[in-house]
């Protein structure tokens, strides 16, 4: 039997591999050197020529955790030795840790505020996403497309009543503010992309159920759900993923209580220039997303093109 | 997917008193479960851009608010375009916009296609590219400055290992011809896989048997090329075009942090002269007014770009 003419030949797969890893060793390149810099000292995070082998430190780390202040030899002498190890380290430099730094509450921030947004966006969406799917709504198509709409407004052009509606009513820097913002940025996001999923799920289920004595409510919550779980689950992690990595609301709109990690980050390198705590609190907020990223790639990859392909 | 649900309407079938209450008329339940979202797009996107307009139309200055608001119609449009700042803005905007698309079109399809050959472990490495644009912009653009540095910098070393140059002898960031070119590259290098990721759809979705049937036509692999892959993949990449072309004409987050629109303001892209105008001199009336201006350019751009698509997928 003729071999199928679509499929590439040996040498075409070898000669596409190696060009496509090249370019996924360089494209990662980057990424690997802020995970490297973290870990190294100051001054080998800013030797020449770049140190690619150099004696692992957890400095940045402690860095990006502690405040610290300078003290006299006269001090650390009364102190007396190090107690732990992270004393040890700050004392190499005659210092000592005079506190713990905003990166945990920053981190905390990002956390609370885009499970919270996450969560929403997806029971307002779901309940939206199910009611455009199964019922006859007036102007169904014209409100689907007022929701996609919205996605395209650029946030600065909104920005400006936003903070001064907040200000009203008293939600600047607050993580109720920041979680209604991130959801109403990414309700029209989860409405199209769950409305995608719960069409694929047969109304015969539903049929069944409703001729067994369920109401419609019931349905909806004891057949439809469960069958559309995978469908929520990739939604919110892109939610999830919007509202983690936001930059320009948060900047704008926080300052302080409510403030999340990506406007923190970049202070975080002071008069310093302490790069290698840069580079550690980088890692700790960027690490978990790339391993999401790794595990979830098959619902990840499709939902990325499925959401815009569909729009 | 509309089916008569209305005849299965819980509440008009014969049933007992209990479940009459539980089970709301299907018509209650959709307004039920559709209103809080219209609501909160309505509060949070409808109502400030109608206040945006308003604004626009005054001289109100968001630090002064107990100050006195004066309506000056339609002076704050005449003066923003007339602003050689921000035609200025406008064409770091253009610069930036035309050579992230071109090179992230050339370069994302192409790595579909080398994708598509189906390497073993291919999905793998699909995902490793890919990683770059799952990541916060502004926590990767303020390490790029990192990278960017002249002599320390690993895109320094890099590129003075590979073509001779002194690594000491140049700084992205910090120069006026060069600044430009760093926003395209660390932009491409985040965006890239979107556009690589939508092409690979294209592909996939072009079935065997057209080429099987070309190959019946003994029609060479380049024609094959041009007159069956591109035309089929056309309409999917004119599609990533126009996402990454919103998403790069309301870029902010990654520019800020890695160039914060200098030297100078040759980086000065709309949205950072915008914010610099609204949050940094206050001048609330005129930016609202610049904030439409811009809303309305995007809108009326992507909707000629949305009807040549149309035409595209029509052929």
């Amino acid at each position: 039997m003729n071999h199928s003419v679509t499929e590439p030949s040996r040498l075409q797969k070898w000669v596409a591999g190696i060009l496509v890893v090249g370019y996924a060793l360089v494209t990662i390149m980057p990424l690997a050197w802020i995970i490297a810099t973290g870990f190294k000292s100051p001054a080998d995070a800013i030797a020449y020529p770049p140190k690619l082998v150099y004696e692992p430190t957890l400095e940045g780390y402690v860095n990006l955790f502690t405040t610290r202040s300078r003290a006299t030899p006269e001090t650390l002498a009364q102190l007396g030795p190090p107690q732990t190890w992270y004393d040890a380290i700050v004392r190499q430099y005659d210092m000592v840790i005079s506190g713990p730094s905003r990166y945990g509450e920053r981190f905390l921030n990002s956390v609370v505020i885009g499970f919270g947004s996450t969560f929403l966006s997806i029971f307002l969406g779901t309940l939206a996403a199910y009611a455009f799917s199964r019922f006859r709504v007036p102007l169904k198509d014209d409100l689907m497309f007022f929701i996609l709409s919205t996605r395209m407004m650029p946030p600065i052009a909104v920005a400006i009543p936003i903070f001064l509606m907040f200000r009203q009513l008293g939600l600047s820097d607050t993580h109720l503010g920041m979680i209604l913002l991130y959801t109403a940025v990414n309700l029209s996001l989860s409405v199209w992309l769950l409305k995608g999923f719960i069409d694929e799920i047969p109304v015969e289920y539903e049929e069944a159920a409703l001729i067994d004595g369920y109401t419609r409510f019931q349905a909806f919550y004891k057949v439809v759900l469960p069958q559309a779980t995978t469908g929520i689950a990739s939604t919110a992690i892109f939610c999830l993923i919007f509202a983690w990595n936001e930059y320009a609301f948060a900047v704008l709109l926080t300052s302080g209580t409510a403030q999340t990690a990506p406007p923190f980050i970049p202070t975080i390198i002071g008069v310093g220039k302490d790069w290698p705590a840069v580079a550690a609190g980088a890692t700790l907020f960027l690490v978990p997303v790339m391993v999401f990223t790794i595990l979830l790639r098959k619902h990840l990859l499709r939902g990325i093109t499925f959401g815009a392909v569909r729009k | 997917m509309t089916n008569d649900n209305t005849s299965r309407d819980p509440a008009t079938a014969p049933a007992g008193l209990r479940r009459r209450i539980a089970g709301l008329s299907d018509r209650t339940l959709a307004f039920v479960f559709i209103v809080p979202t219209i609501l909160l797009l309505l509060a949070i996107n409808i109502f400030p851009l109608i206040w945006t307009i308003r604004l626009s139309l005054t001289n109100y200055r968001a630090n002064r608010a107990n100050e006195e608001i004066e309506w000056v119609g339609l002076r704050n449009y005449q003066r923003i375009l007339t602003d050689p700042d921000i035609w200025n803005s406008m064409q770091a905007t253009a610069h930036f916009l035309i050579w992230t698309l071109v090179l992230q079109v050339l370069i994302g399809f192409s790595l579909a296609y080398l994708i598509n050959k189906k390497f073993r472990g291919n999905d793998l490495w699909t995902t490793i590219i890919v990683l770059p644009m799952m990541l916060s912009p502004a926590v990767v653009g303020n390490f790029w400055t990192f990278l960017y540095q002249p002599q320390i910098g690993l895109f320094n070393y890099v590129v003075a290992f590979v073509s001779g140059v002194d690594p000491a002898s140049f700084s992205m960031i910090g120069d006026v011809r060069l600044a430009p070119w760093s926003i395209v590259i660390v932009d491409t290098w985040m965006w890239t896989p979107f556009v690589m990721l939508i092409c690979l759809a294209g592909l996939r979705s072009i079935p065997d048997y057209i080429y099987e049937a070309a190959e019946v036509d003994r029609a060479s692999r380049w024609r094959q090329f041009w007159t069956i892959t591109i035309p089929m993949v056309l309409p999917f990449l004119m599609l990533a075009v126009l996402f990454r072309g919103i998403e790069n004409f309301k870029m902010f987050d990654l520019v800020v942090q890695l160039t914060g629109g200098g030297p100078g303001s040759v980086t000065e892209l709309t949205s950072i002269n915008l914010k610099r105008e609204a949050f940094e001199k206050w001048r609330t009336g005129y930016s609202s007014a610049y904030a439409i201006i811009l809303f309305v350019t995007v809108f009326g751009l992507a909707s000629i770009y949305v009807k040549a698509l149309n035409k595209v997928k029509e052929r």
